[in-house]
């Protein structure tokens, strides 16, 4: 059980996708602006990263190395994740619209979405972990986009209205608060 | 627009990332040293001209419903190409930029020109476009790569600019540095920008 916290507190936090990894940047820049948006794009990053990831651990297991086709893992995953979430948006649409609504634009966004595609890639350099372990890898490292999302939606609204110089409005000011934070973040290491 | 201009744009006015801020991921990612940009950003620009090309081709063919699926198997095809001839013959900086060779497919700036522009314009204009926006990708990544290298390290492409009493500023080749970098870097160039 603990080591199953210990990959959670690393995921959110030691290696936070977007503040450690690198993954997910553009969203994370591009809907921090507000927070119901930046909470819709957090909820349909999980939802997304979870689902690619399980599926394509399972393609990776099951189809790509047991018929040696690991060279063709991009194509492969990026194809998996497109189809899913094309799959996942009609599914939702017509069983379940409230979620497709609070999710709205997301969901085809995210496609495009490195973390998804870098979690799933992530997921598969680490042979030895069990299943259940994946799941719960692809659910922190959600987790944590969210977290970073919303903490840096949070600044960001306030710096909409503070008296920023002029030519560091926008992208520049919040790209340095995105510094500050990960920042803060680098402080987690050496915590796991 | 001429072909010289299609090539220049891509240089100055709509550099990515620092103009037209798409493909950030692999940016702040691999700016750790400056060889490291500049090998990303020809990689990036061999993705970009090559399926500008064919995108460009083919733009007749392909169906309108199912544009950005083929855009995307183009585009993964090229990238599954770079990637294999960087792991046969640059391994050292295959380590390095590691799963960010497969997040090429992803880099928006690639999807974005394919959509925008070589699906609607002929063969030379693409890939004039293609060449000029991975140009200027490439040498925002090398200069972006090379400010953190300088300041991080001491070093530019390996060769020690800094005196040895110099205390390298590490934060700069970690992640909350490569924001801060890029952050002011955008700021100076829109201050430079409203001057002109």
């Amino acid at each position: 059980m603990t080591e199953y916290w210990l990959l959670i507190v690393s995921a959110v936090f030691v290696s936070n996708i977007v503040l450690a990894r690198y993954l997910g940047n553009c969203p994370f820049l591009g809907v921090s602006n507000r927070m119901d948006t930046a909470t819709g794009m957090s909820m349909a990053v999980v939802f997304v990263t979870v689902l690619a990831t399980v599926i394509t651990w399972l393609v990776q297991n099951y189809v790509l190395v047991p018929f040696e086709l690991e060279y063709l893992q991009t194509i492969a995953f990026i194809l998996v994740i497109a189809s899913l979430v094309q799959f996942v948006e009609m599914f939702l649409q017509k069983f379940v619209p409230a979620l497709y609504r609070s999710l709205g634009i997301f969901l085809p966004l995210i496609t495009t979405n490195c973390a998804v595609l870098g979690v799933a890639v992530l997921a598969t350099q680490h042979d030895d972990w069990s299943f259940v372990k994946i799941l719960v890898f692809a659910f922190a490292s959600g987790l944590g986009f969210g977290l970073a999302l919303v903490l840096l939606t949070g600044v960001r609204e306030r710096l909409a209205v503070a008296p920023v110089p002029v030519h560091l409005k926008g992208m520049p000011v919040g790209l340095v608060t995105a510094g500050m934070l990960a920042l803060a973040f680098l402080g987690f290491i050496g915590m796991v | 627009m001429s072909v010289m201009q299609e090539f220049t744009k891509g240089l100055w006015k709509e550099v990515p990332p620092f103009r037209l801020v798409l493909g950030l991921c692999p940016v702040l990612a691999v700016t750790t040293a400056a060889s490291n940009g500049l090998g990303m950003g020809l990689a990036t620009t061999f993705v970009l001209v090559c399926s500008n090309t064919i995108i460009s081709l083919l733009r007749s063919i392909i169906p309108g419903k199912v544009r950005i699926a083929a855009f995307i198997v183009v585009i993964a095809s090229f990238v599954v190409i770079v990637e294999l001839t960087m792991q046969a013959y640059f391994y050292p900086l295959y380590k390095i930029l590691g799963i960010f060779i497969p997040l090429i497919v992803v880099n928006c700036i690639i999807l974005g020109r394919a959509e925008a522009f070589a699906s609607k314009n002929s063969l030379i204009p693409s890939v004039a476009d293609g060449l000029g926006m991975g140009l200027g990708f490439t040498i925002s990544l090398t200069f972006l790569g090379g400010v953190r290298e300088l300041l991080g390290a001491g070093t530019v492409f390996g060769y020690a600019l800094m005196g040895s009493s110099f205390q390298p500023f590490e934060v700069m080749v970690k992640p909350p540095g490569a924001f801060l970098c890029l952050g002011l870097i955008l700021g100076l160039m829109n201050f430079i920008s409203a001057k002109k």
